[in-house]
């Protein structure tokens, strides 16, 4: 059971995620969120934003973060419903629908990432 | 003569304030990935052209969108102040104490924030 | 004098527990055991619970005391003064009797941890020895009384009743961690088990309600990463080079 048990995987998964969503996300979220919104801050140029976008090491980054956070989502969400909505019967459905969706939004990231 | 089993309320996390945190802890994922869709709209409309770019920036200020990002903003920070809370309990380095654990994440994260504000203000 | 509502359950006679509540003396030295006590020898000799030795070593006393996961031997009534003070059995656990629980569960998960020393070379002849760095990494998880009151206060127990429980997986790791043992590899197929550590959501409810410091959530999230690492390492490298 243990050594073909998927969850090592998922769990290094989370936890790589949560790291990357705690130290990354409250500063682009914030920026991109509220601040240009807001007009805390001039908005950066489109000039500047494309450069940067279009720099591999950006798109590098940025697929990393999106990956690791979405499959961070999946695997604290799976729990989530599991306990907080006593939906452990529909394990198998819940598994498919959350990794799944990540896996997805994964590929959909690198194609928009790529695009860029 | 049979054991008397205590029922679990579907509700159990209202019980008590410390569940609640939980849970609400484990609800912050739902606001990360909102952020990841959010950075792929932007990137997106970067990557579309300058007018893109101002029709996302006209976007992200309509209201419901803001309010939308003041929660997540919330949740975001609950799930970064938890998770470096956490992680000197999982990450235990032989010979460091606790403490320097913690003081190291709120390190990284000052320092990281500086730089991706730096790199997008410049 | 303080109110006491003490649950009430006669198995055969009632289908669900009943609050009876009792007037004991409140004493600055007395604590929530104490007032069973003076109820069980001076109002109603039939109330049924267990306890030994009112110093928070047994582990037999653990109880709800308004709400929270309790030794009733260490909680003071004068804390719940004006009263009343709400004495529940333990949560997650099947009622004997009154304010008695059934602990089976957990008698049947306890030896699956192997929780006693697994060493493959030779035994010394005389004492084991261990530097006092080598004994700290483990010493705070071996402090464990196995009152019950992590697995009551476990959300995730409550729920899935064959998830190992922080008790049991704190223990494992606290002979994981002895210099002297080579038994990791043995409690692994348990420890790392889906119903193991893996079932784990780090509530932290466990470390809260611990009266001895365990802290069984710390253990639990430690064994994670090492069991994940050490997973990650099978996958990758060749099968001679693991080890």
């Amino acid at each position: 059971m243990s050594r073909r048990s998927p969850e090592p995987l998922v769990w290094l998964l989370f936890s790589g995620g949560g790291m990357a969503a705690a130290l990354l996300v409250p500063v682009l979220l914030v920026l991109f969120g509220l601040a240009f919104p807001l007009g805390w801050l001039p908005a950066p140029d489109h000039a500047h934003l494309l450069a940067l976008v279009g720099h591999p090491i950006t798109k590098l980054v940025l697929f990393g973060l999106c990956a690791l956070a979405l499959f961070h989502w999946a695997h604290r969400f799976r729990y989530t419903l599991y306990d907080g909505l006593k939906l452990k019967q529909a394990s198998t459905l819940i598994i498919v629908v959350c990794y799944g969706a990540a896996l997805a939004g994964s590929a959909g990231a690198a194609a928009v990432l790529l695009m860029a | 003569m049979s054991a008397y089993r205590q029922p679990v309320s579907a509700f159990w996390w209202l019980r008590q304030w410390s569940y609640l945190l939980f849970v609400l802890r484990e609800l912050s994922s739902v606001f990360v990935a909102w952020f990841v869709v959010y950075l792929l709209l932007l990137v997106a409309a970067v990557g579309d052209g300058a007018r893109a770019y101002e029709d996302f920036l006209a976007w992200s200020g309509h209201g419901w969108v803001l309010v939308l990002n003041l929660v997540a903003t919330a949740f975001v920070l609950l799930h970064a102040v938890t998770w470096f809370a956490l992680a000197p309990r999982a990450i235990v380095v032989p010979r460091v104490p606790p403490w320097a654990v913690l003081v190291a994440h709120y390190a990284a994260w000052a320092l990281l924030s500086a730089g991706v504000a730096w790199v997008v203000l410049r | 004098m303080i109110k006491m509502e003490v649950t009430r359950f006669r198995p055969g006679e009632d289908d669900a527990p009943i609050v009876q509540s009792y007037e004991v003396p409140l004493r600055k030295e007395w604590a929530v055991l104490d007032g069973l006590n003076y109820i069980k020898d001076q109002l109603d000799g039939t109330l049924s619970y267990r306890w030994s030795c009112r110093m928070g070593i047994c582990g037999s006393c653990g109880m709800t005391v308004n709400g929270k996961p309790q030794l009733s031997c260490a909680t003071f009534l004068t804390d719940y003064a004006p009263g009343p003070v709400r004495v529940e059995p333990l949560r997650n656990f099947p009622v004997i009797r009154d304010l008695v629980v059934d602990i089976s569960d957990f008698m049947t998960k306890l030896p699956k941890v192997k929780p006693w020393l697994i060493h493959d070379g030779e035994v010394p002849e005389d004492e084991f020895l261990q530097t006092p760095r080598e004994m700290d990494e483990y010493k705070k998880y071996s402090m464990c009384i196995n009152c019950m009151l992590c697995y009551s206060a476990c959300p995730v127990y409550a729920l899935e009743p064959e998830f190992l429980g922080p008790a049991a997986i704190a223990l494992g790791q606290r002979y994981n961690l002895d210099s002297r043992d080579d038994g990791a590899l043995e409690r692994r197929d348990v420890l790392a088990s889906a119903a193991g550590a893996w079932a784990c959501t780090f509530v932290g409810e466990c470390s809260t309600a611990c009266p001895k410091g365990v802290d069984p959530a710390g253990a639990i999230q430690r064994y994670k990463l090492t069991a994940a690492v050490s997973a990650l390492k099978d996958f990758l490298l060749p099968r001679g080079a693991r080890r």
